[in-house]
């Protein structure tokens, strides 16, 4: 079940800066945490986020223990054409999540 | 898919217990020189000015397991002039990176948001990368209240 | 360790000292919310949809509600059609008496309960993911109206034993839940403010447990840190306690899904 809530808009004019908050379910487990037994709970997070607009990569984020859990990030990119903005998220485990917005640009 | 909670009851119990522990078995905490380590492992040995960037977090924070914290730079975010690489750093925990954000002129703003982990109170660097290769920087302090009813 | 021992000596100092004490009941003109003794930095978190983490368990949720179980019995939304109409103020109204049960049954018992009984399915356990995201899915049909405890004999009766639960002392340090939230509210304990107990907003976000959790959760915490032995997920106790704090919270405006410290 993809876990992602994402807020940007559905249209902007071309050239305007858009807002984008991008929220995902993730324990973030640090690798420094034990279980009862003493054993220490491997290192789980999700450690690269990148946004692509129209297949261009236009932001990327390398995370690292200190990311709370459900990591939250926003940032902005501006408006060029009309496409689709696509976010992926990749774990340790290898696991990858990608989500997909239209976005429709007008002049 | 990334399935992060698989909550089972017994996985809730080794959770909670694991979180207790983690206040008895945190490692020793990143040193100061390694905290420097990273940020030159970053800027190359280059020189860092203070300036240009601004830290916006509550001094005072109720739990330091999410922290909200925003950074921005002084920057026209043009093909000429704009911010590359914005680098989080912390003082305390047991690593001393938080993330890097990797910007270009199509961000159109500087800016970033996002939530970190704070161990105990300490202070927060942001150092930005800009296009002609200075590196900027602002360091604040965080101050983690100590909070009560934990679970064990 | 040490967080611990210097919690527990604020414990010690706070409470059965007892420097000054209500030792009332809390007016319903006094009743407030654990959301106005948090930090501005936590009520944003709560008061904005898109940042509040609790939200990933709604969306989870919302997908259940349409989702058939294993076994081919009809989906929440086969009996119930939209939850935000057949749903809407149910959560501000429980634990409901149960006849079929005979007892008093919280709102995730309730989910339980129609999955095995209607859907013929296994039930999610207490604690799991998908029955934490149900009863968060549910409990946000409610969000912003009025608590209103039920009234029949039979939740009227489990709610004066939890009442009696709530003032009874328990545990090493010899506490009853009323000595922190009904006597000493709005003191601190460490550098925490000690809200009134009142369970406006579950399940919660509760930055200390990076996660989500039901109110049975965050009672065992308060039993634990009394050092009580906690009564098991889903036991009776629980949901007199938690009828008891519907009642004493009757009023206050549900929450669901709140972000607590």
């Amino acid at each position: 079940m993809a876990n992602a809530l994402l807020d940007l808009p559905k249209t902007a004019r071309k050239g305007e800066v858009i807002k984008i908050t991008t929220l995902v379910s993730h324990l973030m487990e640090t690798g420094y945490r034990r279980e009862i037994s003493g054993a220490v709970i491997p290192r789980l997070i999700i450690h690269t986020f990148t946004c692509r607009y129209d297949g261009e990569e236009v932001f990327r984020a390398e995370l690292f223990p200190a990311m709370a859990a459900n990591p939250l990030i926003a940032f902005s990119t501006i408006a060029t054409k009309s496409g689709p903005i696509s976010f992926t998220w990749v774990d340790d485990a290898g696991i990858t999540l990608t989500e997909s917005v239209d976005l429709v640009v007008t002049d | 898919m990334i399935e992060p909670y698989p909550l089972s009851r017994r996985s809730v119990l080794v959770q909670v217990a694991a979180s207790f522990a983690f206040l008895a078995t945190r490692p020793a905490f990143a040193e100061a020189d390694e905290t420097a380590q990273a940020i030159r492992e970053f800027t190359g040995g280059a020189k860092i000015t203070p300036g240009k960037v601004s830290i916006e977090v509550a001094p005072l924070v109720e739990n330091g397991n999410s922290v909200a914290l925003a950074v921005a730079v002084e920057s026209p975010m043009t093909v000429d002039h704009h911010v590359k690489t914005i680098a989080l750093f912390n003082e305390k925990n047991p690593q001393p990176q938080i993330a890097r954000f990797h910007l270009s002129p199509r961000s159109g703003t500087s800016r970033v948001e996002t939530r970190i982990r704070l161990a105990t109170t300490q202070h927060i660097t942001a150092i930005a990368q800009l296009s002609d290769g200075s590196f900027w920087s602002q360091e604040v302090e965080v101050i983690v209240t100590i909070a009560a009813c934990t679970e064990e | 360790m040490l967080r611990l021992r210097i919690i527990l000596t604020f414990l010690l100092g706070v409470v059965p000292g007892g420097a000054i004490t209500r030792a009332d009941d809390i007016a319903p003109k006094d009743r407030r919310s654990g959301f106005d003794m948090m930090s501005a930095e936590t009520q944003a978190m709560q008061k904005n949809d898109l940042a509040n983490p609790a939200m990933l368990w709604v969306r989870e949720g919302e997908a259940l509600w349409s989702t058939p179980p294993e076994g081919g019995g009809q989906a929440c939304s086969g009996c119930h059609g939209e939850a935000r109409i057949s749903m809407k103020g149910v959560a501000a109204r429980y634990p409901v008496f149960d006849a079929s049960a005979g007892t008093a049954i919280d709102l995730a018992g309730k989910i339980q309960q129609c999955q095995v009984e209607r859907q013929k399915a296994s039930p999610w356990p207490r604690e799991s993911k998908p029955l934490l995201s149900m009863s968060s899915y549910v409990g946000l049909q409610s969000r912003g109206t009025s608590i209103v405890p039920a009234h029949y004999k039979g939740t009227t009766e489990a709610a004066s034993r939890g009442k009696a639960l709530f003032n009874r002392r328990v545990g090493q340090l010899n506490l009853s839940c009323a000595n922190c939230h009904d006597d000493n509210w709005g003191q601190k304990l460490g550098s925490a403010v000690i809200p009134q107990g009142h369970p406006t907003g579950y399940p919660i976000y509760r930055l200390e447990w990076q996660g989500m959790g039901s109110l049975q959760r965050r009672m065992r915490n308060c039993m634990t840190g009394v050092r009580a032995e906690p009564y098991a997920y889903g036991a009776p106790e629980w949901i007199e306690l938690e009828l008891y704090l519907m009642q004493r919270a009757a009023g206050l405006t549900l929450e669901t899904p709140a972000v607590r410290p």
